[in-house]
């Protein structure tokens, strides 16, 4: 539980971290809130010779609403997410879900963009960030560009972003009606069993939209399209979540690990779901 | 007297003696952070080791090679099992009989096993030169199954031991038996059943789990070459056993040789034992002459020392009709990984696990117990239990609710129709305890009154009503238990570790002034001794505890004495302090008579002083007493007043409890809520109730993790599952359920302050009630038992199997 040593780097603008990320290549990584990246180095199972801190990088601490859209700065701690009224009253999923990550202490340093950059399909806010339809920038020696959340994550630990790129803001409309989180989890600190995140709109008795993501029954974090096609258009009764869980069901596929075997954890889905897609309709 | 002179209440309320809820002595520094463990020793020149562990659970060692380690600047040694052949130091003795390797000696038998011993000048260092140590392994088939390791085919694991037919407990009839230990009346007990109108058989499992102190095991090893002297901190339940054994396996006399276990994390048995890591550490100092730590990380602290439980316990209880128990047989496969390191009084190899008939007055009983061979960790220690006992406690527990199940009984009455009635004590039971006092009856009905048994019961009878209905998604567990346990080792007539009879002891010198140090043979590791053994001592000496300091753990210092495990340290310990504390009293007494120019006969004692009979404005308090005990010539007399005691005890002590878990499922994720858990207590004598109700809350809480999450799994091929605390359950306080403790007061009848021992019983008590409010919940629907422990997904596949997901 002791790393090997490393190099430790605080650039206190952007340039400068993208700069070092060129300069030492596939040696050098960054760490943010450093609660996934410093266990991994403590068990040796990941090493990086030269890390490079983002916490000098004041810009990506900040979080900014406004009625055309949402930014989140990477930097942002999950802490500092659920205080921010504005964010709350705005996107009361965020706070409603950051609240199930972990514990106090963690939330205190882990960041919004290190949970995001991260790609542990057990981390909550990817699927969370899928079901917004937010868009992830990132900074690399040639530019920004931007990347959809739903097209970032191709395997456990392996996502859209280049070695030499950051992740500095998230963004997103902010959704109208109804929400839910619903995670299923051993004990506080726990990874999920399964979670579900789930908006709705309503146009009367009937689902105008909705969108569905879920988190550890994969590789990736799964949004499920079919499964928000299923309630689209539906009047959210039993019927209407049965063919969404199935959908969902199709799109899944968990592994087994010390929560329990697959079938299980498929069960637990379509439970964390239903439940879930309850509550985003009683809001909605 | 005037109206200064304080009332006797107040001379009593000074003394803060038995029964006051003292605060905690220890906490001032615990809670600043000014504790002092292993940890925080820093000598100057200390060099720090770390091991090379087998990433294989059965692997021949083929060849090390430590060039590249030695290479690496500020290495300063590797040891392998090489080195320590010539001194005899690669295999060291265990607790029960068996030996261990130190060091991987050609083959290693389970994953963790210590392979090599890197000694460098800092942590990092050391931990970098593990990576650099070549191990050539070429993995042999492993066994993680007890009961396949005893099929004839199985691979032949401690091939150290190959063709010897008799082991340290009696034969061995299979290459990985290790023992049968037996009690009771085998064919009595058959006869007994099968006669029997009602017959229930069930296969327990308490599963294997882990101590888990916040605090993990280390030591700090220290050769002084130039006087001879070795002196080891470390985290040691028993300082004066490890002294003792570091001298018999290094050759250095016992008197060069000072042990100390400073403040120490949590213990519950994992401390107990003797580690390759302190072996290591002391050879270290002595080859380099300087100072060496060891502190083992988490992981190799779960994975590597002392776990617990991995028992399988197969079980047959017999009633009448009515209801009346005729007997019990029970046979436990018992799974003790690569090496017998239990820790049980070397003549138990199954410890008190005989304790299995619990509360009740079962005429005939047997029990057999196998130990196994297998590739896992060894250990098997007490966690937080006297030896077995939260194994036996779990098992009676389990088959009363087995057997009420077949009687279609309540469990409840099932319990009182065979407790062991007031008027039957001291009780021989079937399996050979003298039980030495109880009152369950009273006990009982005071638990089930306080928990409102009888609505409890209709709340659930509805329940059942709506669950069946389709109004709800969740079930009502009602969990009762009554434990008895048996604590307190031991005498020494049956009771040794290595040999050393499980006696303790006390020695008190009180100063001129007043004051008093006190040390025993015992050591805390958060039970509070410093505030409790004072307590005692002020009510037998009549001097405030405030003015008391209590010291442990120093081999150079204290008393010799067997630990603090198996709730010994009060039974023990806390007898040897209150007969100490008489033989002061009775010098007092002596200087008193001398002071008054009266009788030693016309003194009586009166809280704090001695008075002279019927002439009440005549005494001398304590205090006048201990001054002239230093300055007055007393004729026939020795000059201070201070006394040691050792204390053999004649009999165990049998604290026990009723403990009630009312408990909410959901039948379709397996979630649990605890509503409410009730905890009744008889630990005889109370010396502190607040203690006591702290150590309830804490062992009720490992009796939660380990009853609704909490084990060690390995996968076939023998690689640990639950190596860290994101697998391996610990509770926060947000798991933690809500406790309410209560308490009925029995004395022992045979301990000098009728005293029992509490730190144990709610591990022991409340892992079965736990455990049966999961059953009850869903015996309405046909479940018999099912396996701990009960996390989401177990208890899932519980309503499924039952077919209650439609
Ligand atoms: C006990 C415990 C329980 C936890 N439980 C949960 C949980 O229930 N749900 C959950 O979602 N998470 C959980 N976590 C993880 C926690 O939320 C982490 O803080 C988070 O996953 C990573 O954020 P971080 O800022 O700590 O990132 P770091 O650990 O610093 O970095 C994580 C990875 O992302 C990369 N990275 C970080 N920031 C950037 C960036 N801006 N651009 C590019 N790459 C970047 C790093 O190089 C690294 O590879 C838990 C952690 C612990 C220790």
């Amino acid at each position: 539980m002791i790393p090997s040593s490393f190099e430790y780097h605080r650039p206190s603008d952007l340039a400068a971290a993208i700069g070092l990320l060129a300069e030492h290549g596939d040696e050098a990584r960054v760490i943010a809130g450093g609660h996934s990246l410093i266990p991994l180095m403590k068990m040796r199972m990941a090493g990086a010779t030269h890390l490079v801190d983002l916490q000098g990088l004041g810009d990506l601490k900040r979080i900014t609403v406004s009625a055309d859209g949402i930014s989140i700065g990477a930097m942002v701690t999950q802490a500092e997410l659920i205080a921010h009224e504005g964010l709350a009253a705005a996107v009361p999923l965020l706070r409603e879900a950051a609240l199930q990550i972990a514990d106090p202490q963690v939330r205190n340093l882990g960041t919004v963009g290190g949970n995001v950059a991260n790609g542990d399909p057990g981390n909550d806010m990817p699927g969370l960030m899928q079901c917004l339809g937010a868009t992830f920038t990132l900074e690399g020696p040639d530019g920004s560009r931007d990347v959809a959340a739903r097209e970032f994550y191709h395997g456990a630990y392996v996502t859209a972003r280049a070695d030499d790129e950051i992740l500095t803001h998230i963004r997103f409309a902010p959704p109208a009606g109804g929400y839910a989180y619903e995670k299923q989890k051993r004990k506080i600190g726990d990874y999920a069993t399964a979670a579900a995140a789930v908006l709705l709109t309503r146009n009367g008795g009937t689902v105008a939209s909705a969108s569905v993501a879920m988190t550890n029954l994969s590789d990736v974090p799964v949004w499920s399209q079919a499964a928000g096609e299923a309630l689209a258009g539906s009047d959210c009764g039993d019927e209407a979540v049965r063919s969404a869980v199935t959908a969902m069901l199709a799109d899944i596929d968990p592994q087994q690990d010390n929560r329990g075997p697959v079938e299980f954890k498929r069960h637990v889905a379509g439970v964390m779901l239903a439940r879930a897609i309850s509550r985003a309709w009683s809001r909605a | 007297m005037n109206d200064m002179t304080p009332s006797r209440e107040q001379r009593i309320a000074n003394l803060k003696g038995m029964g006051a809820s003292r605060k905690r002595v220890e906490d001032v520094r615990f809670t600043q952070g000014k504790g002092n463990y292993v940890d925080d020793i820093k000598l100057p020149g200390m060099l720090f080791g770390d091991f090379v562990r087998s990433p294989y659970a059965h692997a021949r060692v083929k060849s090390i090679n430590t060039e590249a380690a030695m290479a690496l600047p500020g290495v300063i040694a590797v040891l392998t099992a090489a080195d320590l052949a010539p001194l005899n130091l690669h295999w060291m003795p265990t607790l029960a009989g068996d030996k261990q390797m130190v060091l991987a000696d050609g083959k290693v038998l389970f994953q963790g096993q210590e392979v090599a011993f890197v000694v460098a000048t800092d942590r990092y260092i050391a931990a970098d030169a593990t990576e650099l140590v070549d191990v050539e392994y070429e993995e042999l088939p492993v066994v993680v199954d007890p009961f396949k390791a005893l099929e004839p085919e199985a691979p032949v694991l401690r091939e150290d031991l190959e063709g010897s037919a008799e082991g340290a407990h009696g034969p061995r009839r299979h290459h990985n038996h290790i023992f049968l230990w037996e009690a009771g009346e085998k064919e009595a007990t058959e006869q007994a059943i099968d006669a029997s109108e009602v017959v229930a058989e069930e296969m327990v499992y308490y599963h294997r789990t882990h101590p888990c102190p916040l605090e993990t095991c280390g030591t700090v090893a220290s050769m002084d070459k130039v006087n001879g002297k070795l002196t080891v901190y470390g985290t040691f339940q028993a300082p004066h056993v490890v002294r003792t054994v570091a001298s018999l396996l290094s050759g250095i006399e016992e008197h060069n040789i000072r042990v100390v276990s400073p403040d120490i994390g949590g213990g519950f048995g994992n401390k107990v034992g003797v580690y390759p890591g302190y072996v290591c550490a002391i050879v270290a100092s002595i080859v380099t002459g300087k100072p060496v730590k060891w502190i083992e990380d988490r992981m190799e602290n779960l994975s590597a020392t002392a776990f617990a439980r991995d028992y399988w316990m197969k079980g047959r209880i017999s009633a009448t009709k009515e209801g009346r128990i005729t007997g019990l047989h029970c046979h436990v496969t018992a799974d003790h990984g690569a090496f017998d390191a239990c820790a049980d009084p070397t003549k138990f190899p199954a410890g008190f696990f005989h304790i299995c008939t619990g509360s009740y007055d079962i005429p005939v009983a047997y029990v057999g117990v196998d130990g196994v061979y297998t590739n896992k960790a060894p250990g098997g220690v007490a966690y937080r239990c006297s030896f077995r006992v939260t194994e036996a406690a779990y098992f009676i527990e389990r088959m009363i609710e087995v057997l009420a199940i077949e009687l279609g009984m309540d469990a409840a009455e099932l319990r009182r129709i065979n407790f062991i009635c007031k008027d039957q004590f001291p009780y021989q039971s079937a399996l050979g305890w003298e039980y030495d006092s109880g009152d369950y009856h009273t006990a009982w009905d005071k638990a089930l009154e306080a928990v409102g048994y009888k609505e409890l019961r209709a709340e659930q009878a509805q329940r059942i009503e709506d669950f069946k209905a389709g109004r709800t998604r969740k079930l009502l567990g009602i969990g009762l238990t009554h434990f008895t346990e048996i604590v307190g080792a031991g005498p020494v007539k049956n009771c040794d570790i290595l040999g050393m009879g499980m006696f303790d002891s006390c020695e008190i010198r009180i100063h001129p002034t007043g004051s008093a140090i006190a040390r025993l043979g015992t050591i805390s590791q958060g039970q509070g001794h410093a505030t409790t053994f004072a307590q005692i001592i002020a009510s037998e000496t009549g001097l405030p505890a405030d003015s008391i300091t209590i010291e442990e753990g120093d081999t150079d210092t204290a008393p010799y004495g067997l630990g603090t495990y198996g709730s010994r340290s009060t039974p023990v310990a806390g007898a040897a302090t209150a007969l100490c504390g008489r033989k002061i009293r009775a010098k007092a007494q002596m200087i008193a008579a001398y002071l008054l120019e009266v009788h030693d006969g016309d003194l009586e004692w009166d809280v704090d002083r001695f008075v002279v009979k019927g002439a009440p404005e005549r005494f001398k308090t304590m205090k006048e007493i201990a001054y002239a005990a230093y300055n007055q010539a007393i004729p026939g007399l020795e000059p201070g007043l201070e006394a040691v005691s050792y204390y053999d005890p004649p009999n165990m002590t049998y604290p026990f409890g009723a403990y009630i878990a009312v408990m909410e499922i959901d039948v379709d994720t397996g979630e649990h809520e605890v509503r409410q858990f009730y905890a009744l207590d008889d630990c005889g004598t109370r010396i502190n109730p607040m203690v006591i109700e702290g150590q309830v809350h804490g062992g009720a809480t490992e009796g939660y993790a380990i009853a609704m999450g909490q084990e060690i799994a390995y996968d076939e091929i023998g690689n640990v599952k639950t190596g860290t605390l994101m697998d391996f359950f610990l509770p926060t306080a947000w798991e933690t359920p809500h406790y309410t403790t209560d308490h009925t007061e029995t004395p022992s009848p045979h301990h000098p302050i009728g005293a029992k021992g509490v730190g144990e019983s709610p591990n022991v008590g409340s892992v079965p009630a736990f455990s049966n409010a999961v059953h009850d919940a869903f015996r309405a629907f046909g479940l018999r038992h099912s396996h701990m422990p009960h996390d989401h997904w177990r208890i899932w596949k519980i309503a499924r199997d039952l077919g209650l997901h439609g």
